[in-house]
C-alpha cells in the first residue's frame, strides 16, 4: 500500500518536533484526521449532503516531571503548519514553567511502531446516495450516509511511528411506518455492494408490513423478553461507562464494583473482553502505548479483570493494559452463547421481542439498576410468534438481575456493531455482541 | 493575544463558480482546562480550534463542505465542493432552496467582559487546590476533584450578498465532584452537576455560585448521602430546584418544540416529538404558570448570542405563555419548510458540522413563590436537587430522572436528607400539574455545554435560567440499598 499524503505530512510534522525539541523534552504527538462526506436524509429525499476535511494534531510536551497538551487544528500542508506547530510548542514550553511536578506522568519510552492502511477504492458518495434514493422511492426513508477514510497517527521522540487509516462507509437508516412505528437499520463496511444493501433493504421492508398491524400497549410489570444484539448494545454500552474503568472501580464509582467485590454475581454464560485484536480500533492508545490483544474484563460472571490506563496505574500501582484516559472499552467483546438466533423467539414463547432499546441511564448506579425506553420495530410475541407490534415502554431493571438469575441464554451468533456516533469526529469504537433471552423484565411506564 | 494571532478574513474571498448564493462561518475557540484530582494538579489541556464551513445555494440544491485548511486555495476548495453537492442533490432535496432569501446580516456581538484578563494559570490551579483540600476531609471520601474550563470564541459569519457579522465569547465553566463510599455504598455530590455551572462573561460567575468554599460544602452533603436513608416511594409532591428544573425544561419542553424533530429529520437518531405542528396557539402545555421563553439576550446565560448561525437576528420569544404552546424553536429553513414562525436557534456546534434547529437560552419564568412558600404548602413530598440521571422516549414524553440530593418535606418543614431520589412521568401530563414557581429569589441562571443531537453528531452549549418548582401528584422512588 502506497504511502498517503496525510501519512506523509504525518512524518514531515514528526521530524519537524523531533529537530525542535529542546535538550530533556519528550513529545508525544497524535493525529486524529479525517475527510468525511455526510447526507443526511429525511422522506426519502436529501436534507442536508456535505463533506468534512479536518486535522487535528495532539502534542504533548514532557520536561522532567511537568508535561501539558495542546491541540491544534492544522491544515495539512507541512510548510504552511510550521509556525502553528512550533507556537504551539511555544505555547507549552511557557505552560511547564509554571507547573508543578506531576506523580502520575507516565508514557511510553519502548519503540512499538505499527501500520495499519486499510483503503479500498471507494464509490463516490454521490453514487451511492444515488442508490439510496432509488431504493427509498415511495418509501419514508430518514437517516445519515458516512463515509470516507479516517486517519490515526502517533508518533514521539523516541522514534515511535503507528499509522492507522481505514476508508469505510456507514448507513444508518429507518423506515417509517407512522408515528413512532419504524423499522431501524444500518450497513457499513469497506466497499458499497449493491446486493448487500438490497438485502437489508429486503429485511427492513419485511419488518415494516409487521408494523402495519395494529399496535398494542402493555401496562406495567414484568415480561419475559428477547434482547437483540442492538438492544444489548445499548446495555453494553452503559456497563461500558465507567463500568470497566480501574479508575471507577478503585474509586467504587463503577456500577460493576460490586461484581468486583463478590457481592454480585452474573450467569456463568456472561463473559465480556476488551478485543482489541478482533475490534477495528487501533491497536495503539493515545499516549502511545501498545494495547494487548485481548484484555479479559468478565469471565463465567465474575470480574476478573479492568481497562487500567497508564496514569491510573501509576495512582493505585496497577499494572496498565493499553486503555486510554477514558478507560472505555473500544472493541468490546461478549462471549457467544448456545441458543441459535433462530431459536429465540421459541425460546421467547410469550414476551417482548425488543429490537432496540434508546436512552439508558442509571436509576440506581450501586445497583447496576438502568432506566430506557424501548424504540422501534419491537413486538408482542405469542407462542414464538410475532403478534403485534408494542407501543413504547420504559424499563428499570438492574443488570445484575438481566444477566444474572434471570437470563435464560444468550445467542451463539454475535453482531459486530460498529459505533456510528460522529461527535467531534467519526468513531471507531465497535461492540461484538450476542442476543439474550431473559425470563423477566421489568417496566414501568 | 497578539494581532497577528488574531483570526482573520481570507484573503482574496472564495469566488461563487456558479453558487447562486454562498455563505462562510469561520470559526475559532481556545479553551484551558485545569483540574486538580485528589490535591494532584492534572497536566492542563489547551485548544485552539480553527476552521470554516462554506455552504452553497446552487440550482435549488443546497450542500456544505468544512475545512481546517483556512488558506485561499482550501476556502476555494471547499466552495466548490459545496456547490459540488448542491448541483449533485438540486432535484432530490427536501427543500427548493431558490425559494429561500438570501439574508444579509450585519452587526456584532460581545460577551460581557470579553477582553478582561482572565486569571492566569497560576492563580486557577491555586484556586482548585484549595477546594481539592477542603473536599478530602474524611477517609471516607475516596475521590474528588475540582476543575475548570475557560473558553473564549470567535465566529464570523459571511455571506456573498454582503453580509457580515462578528460574534466574540468568553465562557468559564468550573466543577466540582466529590465521592464518598461506605459499607457497600458509593454516594456522589457536585456543585451543580456536570459541567452544570456554565456561564459567559468573567469570573465574578464564582462569587454567584459561592465556588470558594465549596470543596468544604459538597464533601460535607455527599457523606450525609451515606448515611441517608433511601428516597421513599409513591405518589407525591416534589419541590425541584433550579438544578434540576432545568432538566426537566431541557428534555420535556426544549427537544420537543425544536421544530426539525416535528419535521421528521432526527427520527433516525435523536427522534420526533409528541408535539405536532397544529397545536401551536391552543394545545395546554401546562398549568397557567407555565411561561416558557426563548431568550438570547440575558447576557451571562450560555447560548445568548446575536445572530445565529445562518445570519437571523435573534429576539426574546414565549414559547409557552400562561400554559398555552405559542411558537416552536425552529429556524429561518425549518420555518420556511412548516410555514410557521419560530426563533433564531440554527446553530451548528462548531465550524465542522452544518446548523440545524436547537435550544439556545430556554428559561421558565419566575413566579411569585418564595422558598419558604413552597415548602410551607407541601404536606408530604420531597425536595430534589441537582440532576444525577436522565432518560425520556424517542417523543419526548415518557421520561424518568434522578438527582444526587433529596430531602423529605412533612407538614411544611424539610426534614430527612434522602439518596438516590428519582421520578417519572409524562411529559403531556406533568406541567400541568405545575402548582408553584418560584420568584426571582430562587432563580438561577445554568445552562451545559454537552446537548447532543444531530446526524452527523453535535454536541452544543445551551443555557437555561429557572426558579424552583413544585409539582403535584409525582410517582416518585428510590435506589435497592
Amino acid at each position: 500500500m502506497a504511502t498517503s499524503s496525510i501519512e506523509a505530512y504525518f512524518g514531515d510534522v514528526a521530524g519537524l518536533l523531533d529537530r525542535s525539541l529542546a535538550a530533556g523534552e519528550v513529545y508525544t504527538c497524535r493525529l486524529d484526521a479525517e475527510n468525511s462526506d455526510f447526507v443526511r436524509l429525511n422522506r426519502g429525499k436529501v436534507r442536508q449532503p456535505g463533506s468534512v476535511a479536518q486535522c487535528y494534531l495532539r502534542l504533548h510536551l514532557v520536561s522532567g516531571h511537568r508535561h501539558a497538551e495542546q491541540c491544534i487544528t492544522v491544515s495539512g500542508d507541512a510548510g504552511r503548519d510550521r509556525e502553528p506547530i512550533l507556537a504551539a510548542l511555544a505555547r507549552l514550553r511557557a505552560t511547564l514553567a509554571a507547573l508543578p511536578d506531576d506523580p502520575h506522568l507516565s508514557y511510553a519510552t519502548d519503540v512499538r511502531p505499527s501500520r495499519v492502511v486499510r483503503s479500498e477504492a471507494a464509490l463516490p458518495a454521490e453514487t451511492i446516495i444515488e442508490t439510496v434514493l432509488e431504493a427509498a422511492r415511495g418509501l419514508d426513508l430518514v437517516g445519515l450516509y458516512a463515509g470516507g477514510p479516517v486517519y490515526r497517527g502517533f508518533a514521539n521522540s523516541f522514534g515511535q511511528r503507528n499509522w492507522h487509516e481505514v476508508t469505510s462507509f456507514s448507513l444508518q437508516w429507518s423506515l417509517y411506518h407512522r408515528a413512532d412505528k419504524a423499522v431501524k437499520s444500518a450497513y457499513g463496511g469497506f466497499a458499497w455492494d449493491d446486493a448487500a444493501f438490497a438485502a437489508k433493504k429486503a429485511d427492513a421492508r419485511e419488518g415494516l408490513a409487521l408494523l402495519g398491524r395494529p399496535a398494542r400497549s402493555l401496562g406495567p410489570g414484568r415480561y419475559r423478553a428477547y434482547l437483540t444484539p442492538r438492544a444489548m448494545e445499548e446495555i453494553a454500552g452503559m456497563l461500558c461507562w465507567g463500568g470497566f474503568s480501574g479508575r471507577a472501580l478503585e474509586t467504587r464509582q463503577s456500577c460493576l464494583f460490586r461484581l468486583r467485590d463478590g457481592s454480585a454475581e452474573l450467569d456463568p454464560s456472561v463473559s465480556f473482553s476488551e478485543n482489541t485484536a478482533e475490534g477495528i480500533a487501533p491497536a495503539f492508545q493515545d499516549e502511545g502505548f501498545a494495547r494487548p490483544a485481548e484484555v479479559p474484563l468478565v469471565d463465567a460472571g465474575r470480574m476478573v479483570g479492568s481497562l487500567v490506563n497508564p496514569r491510573t496505574a501509576r495512582e493505585f500501582t496497577l499494572v496498565h493494559n493499553g486503555a486510554n484516559a477514558s478507560e472505555v472499552p473500544e472493541s468490546l467483546d461478549m462471549r457467544a452463547g448456545s441458543v441459535a438466533a433462530a431459536d429465540a423467539l421459541a425460546m421467547l414463547d410469550t414476551g417482548l421481542y425488543i429490537s432496540n432499546l434508546w436512552y439508558l441511564n442509571f436509576s440506581d448506579r450501586t445497583a447496576c439498576r438502568l432506566t430506557g425506553m424501548t424504540r422501534f420495530a419491537s413486538f408482542w410475541v405469542e407462542g414464538g410468534r410475532i403478534v403485534a407490534p408494542v407501543d413504547v415502554m420504559r424499563f428499570d431493571d438492574s443488570v445484575f438481575r438481566l444477566l444474572g438469575q434471570e437470563l435464560v441464554g444468550l445467542t451463539s451468533e454475535r453482531e459486530l456493531l460498529v459505533n456510528s456516533d460522529s461527535y467531534h469526529q467519526r468513531n471507531a469504537n465497535s461492540m461484538r455482541l450476542p442476543g439474550a433471552v431473559v425470563r423477566e423484565m421489568a417496566f414501568t411506564l | 493575544m497578539a494581532d497577528s494571532d488574531r483570526l482573520t478574513l481570507p484573503d482574496p474571498l472564495p469566488l461563487a463558480r456558479g453558487a447562486d448564493f454562498w455563505s462562510l462561518r469561520l470559526v475559532e475557540e481556545r479553551a484551558e482546562c485545569y483540574a486538580v484530582r485528589k490535591n494532584v494538579p492534572q497536566p492542563p489541556t489547551l485548544l485552539l480550534d480553527r476552521g470554516a464551513m462554506l455552504t452553497a445555494y446552487a440550482d435549488g440544491g443546497c450542500g456544505y463542505a468544512a475545512t481546517s485548511d483556512l488558506s485561499p486555495a482550501g476556502l476555494q476548495a471547499a466552495l466548490d465542493r459545496a456547490t459540488a453537492w448542491a448541483r449533485a442533490t438540486a432535484g432530490r432535496s427536501l427543500i427548493d432552496f431558490r425559494s429561500l432569501p438570501r439574508p444579509a446580516p450585519r452587526g456584532a456581538y460581545a460577551s460581557p467582559g470579553v477582553d478582561q484578563p482572565g486569571r492566569s494559570q497560576k492563580e486557577w490551579y491555586e484556586l482548585l487546590a484549595d477546594e481539592s483540600r477542603s473536599a478530602g476531609c474524611d477517609p471516607r471520601i475516596v475521590d474528588w476533584e475540582a476543575t475548570v474550563e475557560t473558553r473564549t470564541a470567535e465566529h464570523r459569519y459571511l455571506t456573498s450578498t454582503g453580509g457580515e457579522v462578528v460574534q466574540r465569547y468568553r465562557f468559564v465553566m468550573p466543577g466540582l465532584a466529590v465521592t464518598a463510599h461506605a459499607n457497600g455504598d458509593t454516594q456522589t455530590r457536585t456543585l451543580n452537576g456536570y459541567r452544570g455551572l456554565a456561564q459567559q462573561g468573567g469570573e465574578s460567575m464564582l462569587d454567584r455560585f459561592a465556588y470558594v468554599g465549596s470543596g468544604r460544602r459538597v464533601a460535607e452533603e455527599a457523606l450525609q448521602l451515606l448515611l441517608a436513608p433511601n428516597c421513599p416511594s409513591g405518589t407525591m409532591d416534589i419541590l425541584l430546584m433550579p438544578d434540576q428544573v432545568i432538566l426537566q425544561i431541557h428534555e420535556s419542553i426544549g427537544h420537543p418544540l425544536e421544530l426539525d424533530r416535528i419535521l421528521g429529520d432526527e427520527r433516525n437518531f435523536a427522534g420526533t416529538s409528541f408535539v405536532s405542528l397544529d397545536m401551536f396557539g391552543t394545545y395546554r402545555y401546562g398549568s397557567d404558570l407555565l411561561n416558557v421563553t426563548f431568550d438570547p439576550t440575558r447576557p451571562e446565560e450560555l447560548a445568548s448570542y446575536a445572530f445565529d448561525d445562518e445570519g437571523t437576528p435573534a429576539e426574546k420569544a414565549y414559547l409557552i405563555r400562561n400554559g398555552i404552546l405559542e411558537r416552536p424553536l425552529g429556524g429561518a429553513i425549518s420555518q420556511a419548510r412548516a410555514g410557521i414562525g419560530g426563533v433564531a436557534n440554527s446553530r451548528a456546534d462548531n465550524w465542522n458540522r452544518p446548523p440545524i434547529d436547537r435550544m439556545a437560552n430556554i428559561n421558565l419564568e419566575p413566579g411569585d413563590a418564595t422558598l419558604q412558600d413552597m415548602i410551607g404548602g407541601i404536606e408530604r413530598g420531597v425536595l430534589m436537587s441537582t440532576n444525577s440521571s436522565w432518560s425520556i422516549d424517542d417523543s419526548r414524553n415518557k421520561f424518568q430522572f434522578g438527582c444526587e440530593w433529596g430531602q423529605r418535606i412533612e407538614n411544611g418543614k424539610l426534614t430527612t436528607v434522602v439518596k438516590n431520589p428519582n421520578y417519572r412521568g409524562i411529559s403531556a401530563n406533568f406541567w400541568r400539574s405545575l402548582a408553584r414557581v418560584g420568584d426571582v429569589s430562587t432563580v438561577q441562571v445554568l445552562g451545559t455545554p454537552y446537548c447532543g443531537k444531530g446526524e452527523p453528531s453535535q454536541v452544543i452549549r445551551v443555557g437555561h435560567a429557572s426558579p424552583a418548582c413544585v409539582v403535584t401528584g409525582v410517582d416518585v422512588f428510590g435506589g435497592e440499598g
